[in-house]
């Protein structure tokens, strides 16, 4: 995750401070680790060498005096370019579940219980998301989100359906 | 109470065995998913429990008493005052307009025409189709007439509103519309929910779902 980019993308609505940005990047990408200020901070220092932001004065609400950063044309046409590109999908997803499936067949011989016992985890989980997302004032950020993790363990449990179903076919296949 | 169960219900087609001595009980209130792959019996066991079809061996009660022997006109009797249904595609009438297809249940209960259609006219509303209320189904959209098929299903405040794959023909965005107004009215009217789902994230919305495998349950998932 390009936390540069994220910032800089913030800056494109208006000059702000350090503190603002870290809010900012919280409460919109509200499925992502919270930032560190110290992160902010180092990142925005880093962008001001590189010529992408400038101090457009400073700023004192109820705390101590902050710095306000604004976006340079170079900062802009750089946001530009990353929004242009694309994340490359991954060529392999390992995964935990997958190792666990896996290792069953090979310790126990039999992977059912343990795919029953993780769709309920997993189910439970889409569960607690579905009912955050059904509840009044949850935010565009907030959605999107949700529906981003629901797909992704929806993903996963169709993933499970299929390795069962594989499973039960390959095992009728060599008693027959 | 109107608990329902299924007791080792047994049910075939020909040479396939949908359900295998599968037994499941769903308490008042509760919004259930049944899950499965295709072919497990999902849609079976909602027939059997809504007393579409009856089973060849088992028992289903419904309410304290036993439903599955009682005959075709007794059982559409309880269907038509304690229960609602809506299927996939809707399942409208084609001839009738969206309003008359959500008054039909109350014309069936004998009220008189006029107070149907102001009624089915108020649920539409509540459906957000009051805008494709003097369409036939052939003009409506998936979604509108999802919404129209979940008016028509609870028009008579149902005690047990039963779903086939509600959603199944919609869009994520249109199908979570369509189970918001399904789930908001039958938890206003503390209906029980037996919606019967391959979509995951549909069954998330339950309380608890019943996984099928073969006719058999595979587990219950809790909340």
């Amino acid at each position: 995750m390009s936390i540069g980019h994220i910032l800089l993308g913030l800056l494109t609505e208006r000059p702000k401070h350090g503190y603002e940005l870290k809010r900012e990047h919280d409460e919109r990408l509200p499925g992502a680790k919270p930032l560190a200020y110290g992160q902010v901070y180092a990142t925005l220092q880093r962008l001001q060498r590189d010529g992408k932001v400038a101090i457009s004065g400073t700023a004192q609400e109820s705390g101590p005096e902050r710095t306000v950063y604004e976006i340079t044309g170079e900062g802009t046409a750089d946001v530009h370019r990353w929004l242009a590109e694309i994340e490359q999908p991954a060529p392999f997803i390992s995964s935990p579940l997958f190792a666990r499936v896996v290792l069953a067949l090979v310790a126990e011989g039999s992977a059912d219980g343990y795919l029953l016992r993780q769709r309920s985890a997993h189910l439970e989980r889409m569960r607690e998301l579905t009912a955050r997302k059904s509840s009044a004032g949850a935010s565009v950020g907030e959605l999107l989100a949700a529906d981003y993790a629901l797909h992704h363990l929806d993903a996963d449990l169709r993933w499970m359906e299929t390795a069962r179903q594989r499973i039960d076919e390959l095992t009728r296949e060599i008693r027959a | 109470m109107n608990t329902l169960e299924a007791r080792q219900v047994e049910k075939a087609f020909g040479r396939t065995h949908a359900l295998r001595g599968l037994s499941a009980k769903i308490e008042p209130g509760e919004i259930v998913a049944i899950t499965g792959p295709s072919g497990s019996g999902k849609s079976t066991l909602l027939h059997c429990l809504s007393g579409i079809m009856r089973p060849e061996t088992g028992e289903v009660h419904y309410a304290g008493e036993r439903i599955d022997t009682l005959d075709e006109a007794a059982r559409t009797k309880l269907r038509r005052e304690h229960f609602g249904i809506v299927f996939q595609f809707g399942r409208l009438v084609p001839e009738l307009t969206a309003v008359e297809n959500v008054a039909l249940p109350l014309l069936f209960d004998g009220h008189g025409r006029e107070e149907a259609t102001t009624v089915a006219r108020a649920w539409l509303e509540e459906a957000g189709a009051a805008d494709v209320a003097d369409a036939r189904p052939a003009e409506l959209s998936g979604g509108q007439l999802q919404r129209v098929a979940v008016a028509r299903a609870l028009i008579t405040s149902p005690k047990v509103i039963f779903a086939d794959e509600p959603t199944g023909a919609l869009d994520s965005v249109a199908g979570e519309r369509v189970l918001s107004l399904l789930l908001g009215a039958a938890r206003v009217n503390s209906a029980t929910v037996v919606i019967v789902t391959h979509d995951n994230r549909v069954a998330a919305y339950a309380d608890r779902e019943i996984v099928l495998r073969d006719g058999v349950t595979a587990g219950e998932v809790m909340a």
